[in-house]
């Protein structure tokens, strides 16, 4: 940002700009630049919570700016402490809630001997193949169909009431149709969490058409474009942010869908063994798939917003 | 050389909800000679960007019809179908470049992709492409910023970009639709400084909007004065400022001149008079 602002300076009479970059490093606060080394402990821990400096150009006042990742470490710490005091002083039975250390011991048994004829990494691994290899068929499919129903309106008219109605439908109750349909192997879980992220993967690459600015249209006709170097140079393009945004929304429902789709003749998976282990009341292996779970669906949204920055960094601009 | 002709043009826009219809423009007769700098000066809703659209095919007229040169102008198909990728459309051509008041630029692409984006829509090589956006580049000042990203950059500096991306295309004639409306003071005399030099350098035909009484007189060879309901031209000057400010080099001599003073005091109170007048319906 205040490359931008040099940018500006060097433009002669476009001077308007520069005088933002001293009024700015005038108005921060001194309490909020990186604190010296001889400043005491206490203070530099304070430090941590404090909001931080905004970015330039950011305005000063917008209610839930600055940092907050130091709150979210300490929350998380505080939780799992508590946990660990609640089960340590015997205020809950391991029945119902295990120890940390219990939920761990079991991580690494399962991990190395396995759960219900299944090591941990084949059930990750499964889970995995179905829930990505359900992601991949709805990239290849619900982008370009949600794209088709942006640009033409028969397209539109066409999937809008199937979409629409399938939609809010909890996946549970369709689950048993499709496995009259598809039978109870790998094809009726595929397609379960499937079509959990169809739809908002569709949804979510229409929206992106229709958001195009209608200037950047016009002024792509007015240099000599054609119908079809439009839909590919600028709705495609402009499109993008929100497809981005689709698939990470809808690689969400698909993990929400996983257990659901794991609940019929499952060899192996998460959801398999975390439904298996319920059965047999091992409520740590329960908590465990719990936390894998999570963990793969937080590192993968995670690596979709690495993504948007590096493909996307227009967005919001 | 090839004129623009506005034959008897009227606009209707249907009404909203079976509602009245709105005449934007009526009984518009006029035309545009080569190397016209003509700039339309007129309170809201008076039918200016109307009038450019028009020009720039984005819409047809409800009557009367449009030519440049010896084609006639068409409007975009109100209903496009989506089966015919392919086709050319009718309506906006790369003979008249638009340089629109913002977010036309395509964030995606920086300074010179999309300066040269018209010739790499019509397949002209890249090397070739490049020569030619970097000249106009170099013409508007923007030279050292070939591949900055276009969202950073300063909404002078964007609009710098917008005009270059237009001259590259190398237009019969430019439609600016309030292009420096979004810039402060200073950067906005300094455009309008630029906008001249520009058409010095190319003598293109230009219709440029504003709502700035002071911008008006200072760029047009030609003003003309719209009004509203109907929309329709009241007034026309033919100036000199612009060519007087290319000859001294110095907009505030020129601005400070007695007959501009009076010519903006002139036209400030047939403006004044409309948005009275206006304000009555």
């Amino acid at each position: 940002m205040s490359a931008t602002k040099t940018l500006d300076a060097r433009l002669i009479g476009e001077a308007s700009d520069t005088s933002d970059e001293s009024t700015r490093l005038a108005h921060e606060p001194a309490a909020e630049r990186t604190p010296a080394p001889s400043v005491p402990l206490i203070k530099r821990i304070a430090a941590l919570f404090a909001a931080g400096p905004v970015k330039p150009g950011e305005s000063y006042g917008a209610p839930g700016q600055g940092r907050s990742l130091a709150i979210s470490v300490v929350t998380a710490v505080a939780l799992i402490g508590l946990w660990y005091i609640a089960t340590a002083a015997g205020w809950v039975a391991p029945l119902f809630l295990p120890s940390p250390v219990a939920v761990v011991e079991r991580f690494w048994e399962v991990l190395t001997q396995g759960f219900a004829n299944a090591t941990l990494l084949e059930h990750t691994g499964w889970s995995m193949l179905r829930v990505f290899g359900a992601f991949a068929l709805a990239m290849a499919t619900a982008i370009p169909i949600g794209i088709f129903m942006g640009v033409n309106r028969v397209a539109r008219g066409l999937f809008d009431p199937i979409i629409e109605f399938y939609r809010p439908l909890p996946p549970l109750a369709y689950l048993p149709l499709v496995i009259i349909w598809l039978g109870i192997g790998e094809a009726s879980k595929v397609v379960l969490i499937y079509m959990a992220i169809f739809a908002p993967m569709a949804l979510s690459a229409r929206a992106g058409v229709r958001s195009v600015a209608i200037e950047q249209i016009h002024a792509a006709y007015s240099m000599g474009a054609t119908r079809w170097q439009v839909v590919r140079y600028i709705i495609l393009k402009s499109a993008l942010p929100e497809i981005l945004t689709g698939m990470r929304i809808g690689i969400g429902f698909g993990w929400t869908t996983l257990v659901a789709a794991e609940m019929v003749a499952a060899q192996a998976g998460l959801g398999f063994m975390v439904l298996n282990a319920a059965e047999f009341l091992v409520t740590d292996v329960v908590i465990m798939g719990i936390i894998v779970i999570g963990i793969i669906a937080y590192l993968f949204d995670m690596l979709m917003r690495f993504a948007e920055r590096k493909l996307v960094p227009w967005k919001g601009r | 050389m090839s004129r623009l002709q506005i034959h008897d043009v009227s606009v209707v826009y249907p009404g909203l909800n079976g509602g009245e219809q709105v005449r934007a423009l009526s009984n518009i007769n006029f035309t545009i000679e080569p190397g016209e700098f003509v700039v339309a000066l007129g309170a809201s809703g008076c039918g200016k960007t109307t009038l450019l659209s028009l020009m720039a095919g984005f819409i047809s007229p409800s009557k009367g019809y449009l030519t440049l040169g010896d084609s006639t102008l068409e409007g975009l198909p109100r209903v496009a179908c989506g089966v015919d990728l392919e086709d050319q459309i009718t309506g906006p051509g790369k003979d008249r470049g638009v340089v629109f008041q913002k977010h036309a630029l395509l964030p995606w692409l920086d300074v010179i992709e999309n300066t040269e984006f018209g010739l790499k829509l019509q397949g002209v090589p890249k090397r070739e492409r490049r020569e030619r956006a970097a000249a106009f580049l170099k013409l508007v000042g923007l030279e050292d910023f070939h591949h900055h990203p276009v969202y950073q950059l300063s909404g002078g500096m964007q609009q710098r970009v917008g005009i270059a991306r237009a001259l590259t295309n190398d237009p019969k004639m430019l439609l600016l639709d309030e292009p420096l409306g979004a810039l402060d003071a200073l950067t906005r005399e300094v455009l309008q400084e630029l906008l001249l030099d520009v058409w010095k350098e190319t003598r293109k035909m230009m219709f440029f909007i504003t709502h700035s009484v002071e911008e008006a007189l200072f760029m047009a060879s030609r003003l003309i004065i719209m009004s509203p309901r109907p929309g329709r031209i009241t007034h026309e000057f033919k100036l000199d400022f612009n060519e007087r400010f290319l000859e001294c080099r110095d907009a505030r001599k020129v601005k400070s001149m007695p007959e501009f003073i009076q010519m903006r005091e002139r036209v400030l109170s047939i403006i004044h008079g409309d948005e009275l007048s206006g304000g009555m319906h």
